[in-house]
């Protein structure tokens, strides 16, 4: 699953909606793979306004990237930076999460990755 | 006609396999009214340092794609349907075997179309919308189970249990799980079953609607006669001013009525402004 994806997606806990700590999900155990897809970077400038920046640069530090700025790039910045474009290309588009745990903040539920297909259905006595 | 997705890849034996509901959303989703709905409400255009910023590129959401072959077919014909390739799409699906497949579908889709295609993100397990972030899905595809049942099917809660899966070891050595054929027909049951007036799961994703949309957001559900269409049109016209639900798409006429008719249910922007 795409580090992007994980920026739609939070616990499905209905009692965590309300909680600001069930997002973003955080990865443990993470094994990652890397996808090859070409560069749109007009896309990536478009996209930035509807990422949720402050759980990207969560994400980003958790699985190991070096950090993000504090604060998103603008459009300007990011159409003119073609080191940036780069970066964050590989980060939300290529990097695929294969194995693993999705963690929630509040409630502590892991959901499991597996073959890159994370599983967010609950136990019984969470729904 | 835009070309169908490739799902040979599909096991019809746990998953739902494409048939006339499928079919038309595919026509519904093409139609000149749908494209052209669409394209007005999401196209980005090019920005450039003196134009307000573009819209930013819709998120299009499957739930229940099963084959994959509605998203698959959104994906791979973007340029056409929303008159951009900046498009993102996904799908949830309660049966893995679905999220599998769809991936696949997807792929293929997006490969046969390079020129036309968005972007296909993921496939994720889940119920309905429960792990979705609140307003983030632009445009909802619902293919449900619809058919009235005297029993609506549950999904087998995780962990699955280890006696419900056998491990067997393929030629190459690697491990895979093997499922019963009973297994399946509970798979195929989730994927049709619909409970009292084949309503229980709609009702459910309907309740859920207003969370699940952003302002600009619209859904396409798919109805049969038996699920009470008018009814459920006139319950989402309820939620306030700005809400419509209108028939976008029928097929199968029967002693007059539709048997299978798409829904579309949306904002009017007009009266309900983006917030900010």
């Amino acid at each position: 699953m795409k580090v992007l994806t994980l920026n739609f997606l939070t616990c499905a806990v209905k009692a965590c909606k309300s909680s600001n700590d069930s997002f973003p999900l955080h990865p443990k155990d993470a094994e990652l793979a890397h996808d090859d897809i070409e560069i749109n970077s007009q896309l990536l400038v478009n996209v930035l306004p509807r990422i949720d920046w402050t759980a990207l640069r969560t994400t980003s530090t958790e699985l190991g990237f070096p950090e993000l700025p504090e604060q998103p790039p603008t459009a300007e910045t990011l159409e003119a930076d073609e080191a940036m474009l780069k970066e964050l290309h590989t980060l939300l588009l290529e990097t695929q999460m294969m194995e693993g745990k999705l963690v929630c903040g509040h409630c502590g539920h892991e959901y499991a990755v597996r073959e890159g297909i994370a599983n967010f259905l609950l136990p019984s006595h969470l729904v | 006609m835009l070309p169908t997705p490739d799902t040979s890849h599909v096991p019809y034996s746990r998953v739902y396999e494409p048939a006339e509901d499928s079919f038309l959303l595919l026509d519904t989703l093409s139609s000149p009214s749908e494209t052209a709905f669409l394209s007005s409400r999401f196209t980005t255009t090019t920005s450039t340092t003196k134009s307000p910023p573009p819209p930013p590129p819709p998120l299009v959401v499957e739930i229940g794609p099963g084959s994959g072959v509605v998203i698959g077919f959104l994906t791979a014909h973007a340029q056409t349907i929303f008159s951009t390739r900046e498009v993102l799409a996904c799908a949830v699906d309660v049966n893995r075997f679905a999220c599998a497949a769809t991936v696949t579908t997807a792929a293929k889709a997006v490969a046969e179309n390079a020129g036309t295609a968005g972007l296909f993100l993921d496939a994720v397990q889940g119920d309905l919308g429960a792990a979705l972030r609140r307003g983030v899905v632009d445009v909802l595809v619902f293919n449900p189970p619809y058919v009235p049942t005297e029993e609506l099917p549950v999904p087998v809660p995780p962990p699955v249990p280890v006696s419900a899966v056998n491990v067997v070891v393929d030629q190459e050595g690697r491990k895979k799980t093997e499922t019963t054929w009973e297994d399946d027909s509970h798979l195929l049951a989730l994927s049709y079953a619909g409970g009292k007036d084949g309503m229980e799961t709609t009702d459910r994703l309907l309740d859920a609607l207003p969370g699940m949309l952003s302002v600009r957001g619209c859904a396409y559900v798919l109805l049969c006669a038996q699920n009470w269409p008018e009814k459920v049109k006139e319950r989402m016209r309820r939620l306030g001013a700005a809400w419509r639900a209108e028939t976008v798409g029928t097929s199968g006429k029967q002693a007059g009525w539709e048997k299978l008719q798409i829904v579309r249910i949306w904002r009017d922007i007009a009266v309900a402004p983006p917030a900010s």
